[in-house]
């Protein structure tokens, strides 16, 4: 089909769709109206009696676990297919690298940035746990946890220490965090089948609401989510940036 | 409905529609997270803090730099395909190709 | 007045999906299909907005205050997290499509069409 025959129909088909939404979306109830009765069962009864103070991770790591261990399926399943894709494109370039692989450095960064780079590793590693441990305090937990902690090392792989990276986490480390994630969730989810009789069903103590180790199996789920988020994520950066970075020092050594 | 909340919507329609009507991907890279900080004051306002500390991270730091680093790489092939050769290849038939040969050029 | 988020987020679907379907390049298709995932995002958070209503956080509040729905929050968190890995994964369809058919233009898959 061409572009032109392509667009005209969209024009077409897009503005029935928009009817329709519109018509659709005006059937709901107005903005600032809602009155859901599970919301306010949810809240009142069953949210108040898990001593957690943020309702969104206690429904996310509690109540909804079950659906957490189906989104962190997904989460796995699609960096497996990221890491499949994009090694097997490595493969076929691996002769190349091995041998140069000892031998270069990243040349853009200038020594400023690479110092402030390390401060912001300590500052964004610190600023990741905080948010993973008080999931069920304040705003955060373990899914925005697990990308801050992954953002530390890709400074640090953007600032140049690239390899001196894959020393100190090399693959299969990353990896490990990953499958180690998803493995801690999926026991949790057991050991609520054998202490609870029901899958993911909360098996440690309440505790004391607005106390670190209270709302029962919540920080440990938060946990396991951060560390399979943080593993998913760093896998997916090192094979975007493993070639670039790789190819980007080939140029400035021919220069 | 509050003054914050509707001059976030319409920042966040503009942003939204600016993405899709730039042709680059390299812009849209900046755009996009420009819009991802536009949703995360829409979702502050919508009193949803959690909602917005992940839009926050996520288009702050995980889309920009899977997508950059996509885009270096697609630049990487391209060059190579061409037998290392860096004079822009191959970016004329393509409305996009220019961004990454732009990136290159720049270095 | 009270429709406007609701047009907001047709709007960007529709406009999402404009991007989509016009899109020369491939990258620039999976960020035109995050616009139209954020739509997504914005009509549920609308829904769960209650007038005067408060985060559902309840750290300094009384849990009787009148609160905002989590329920459609917890859908969106989780869901925002899960676009960034699916468009890595997209993404990295797109560089084997740029190796192997040398375009990352869609109409000139050629493979593709038969």
């Amino acid at each position: 089909m061409s572009t032109r025959a392509r667009t005209a129909l969209f024009l077409v088909a897009g503005a029935g769709l928009l009817a329709v939404l519109l018509i659709g979306l005006h059937g709901l109830p107005a903005f600032g109206d809602f009155r859901g009765s599970l919301s306010h069962a949810i809240t009142t009864r069953e949210l108040k009696a898990r001593h957690a103070t943020d309702y969104v991770t206690a429904l996310n790591f509690d109540l909804r676990a079950f659906d957490t261990v189906g989104e962190e399926a997904i989460l796995f399943a699609a960096v497996a297919g990221v890491v499949l894709l994009m090694r097997n494109i490595r493969e076929e370039d691996q002769s190349q690298r091995r041998r140069r692989r000892d031998q270069h450095r990243f040349q853009g960064a200038s020594q400023a940035l690479r110092a402030q780079a390390l401060l912001m590793v300590a500052l964004t590693v610190a600023f990741g746990i905080y948010l993973d441990l008080h999931g069920a305090l304040t705003p955060g937990g373990g899914f925005q946890a697990g990308i801050v902690l992954s953002a530390g090392p890709a400074v640090l792989m953007l600032a140049g220490r690239y390899l001196t990276l894959k020393r100190i986490a090399p693959d299969w480390v990353v990896e490990l965090l990953e499958s180690g994630g998803a493995a801690g969730l999926t026991l949790i989810g057991i050991g609520g089948l054998v202490f609870g009789g029901v899958f993911l069903q909360n098996f440690l103590p309440y505790g004391t609401p607005n106390e670190l180790l209270s709302a029962g199996i919540m920080p440990v789920v938060s946990i396991a989510v951060g560390l399979e988020v943080t593993g998913g994520l760093l896998l997916i950066f090192s094979e975007f940036l493993d070639q670039s970075l790789l190819n980007t020092t080939r140029e400035s050594e021919q220069q | 409905m509050t003054a914050l909340q509707v001059s976030a919507l319409v920042i966040v329609t503009l942003c939204g529609t600016a993405i899709v009507l730039t042709p680059s991907p390299l812009r849209q890279t900046l755009l996009m997270a420009i819009f991802g900080f536009a949703l995360t004051a829409l979702f502050f306002a919508f009193q949803a803090p959690d909602v917005a500390l992940s839009e926050l991270v996520v288009s702050g730091i995980a889309l920009p730099l899977i997508v950059l680093s996509a885009l270096r790489r697609l630049a990487d092939q391209k060059r190579h395909a061409s037998g290392q050769d860096t004079t822009d290849p191959a970016g004329s038939d393509e409305p996009g190709a220019s961004s990454p040969g732009g990136e290159r050029s720049e270095r | 007045m009270s429709f406007l988020p609701f047009a907001v987020g047709a709007w960007l679907f529709i406009v999402g999906l404009w991007g989509v379907v016009t899109s020369a390049h491939l990258v620039r298709t999976v960020i035109c299909l995050g616009v139209v995932q954020s739509s997504t995002y914005l009509i549920l958070l609308a829904i769960g907005y209650r007038t005067g209503g408060r985060a559902p956080v309840v750290a300094d509040i009384s849990p009787h205050s009148r609160l905002v729905d989590p329920v459609v929050q917890v859908l969106v968190l989780t869901d925002i997290v899960i676009e960034a890995t699916v468009a890595a994964l997209l993404l990295a369809l797109v560089v084997q499509a740029h190796r192997r058919f040398g375009s990352v233009n869609p109409a000139k898959l050629r493979a593709l069409r038969h």
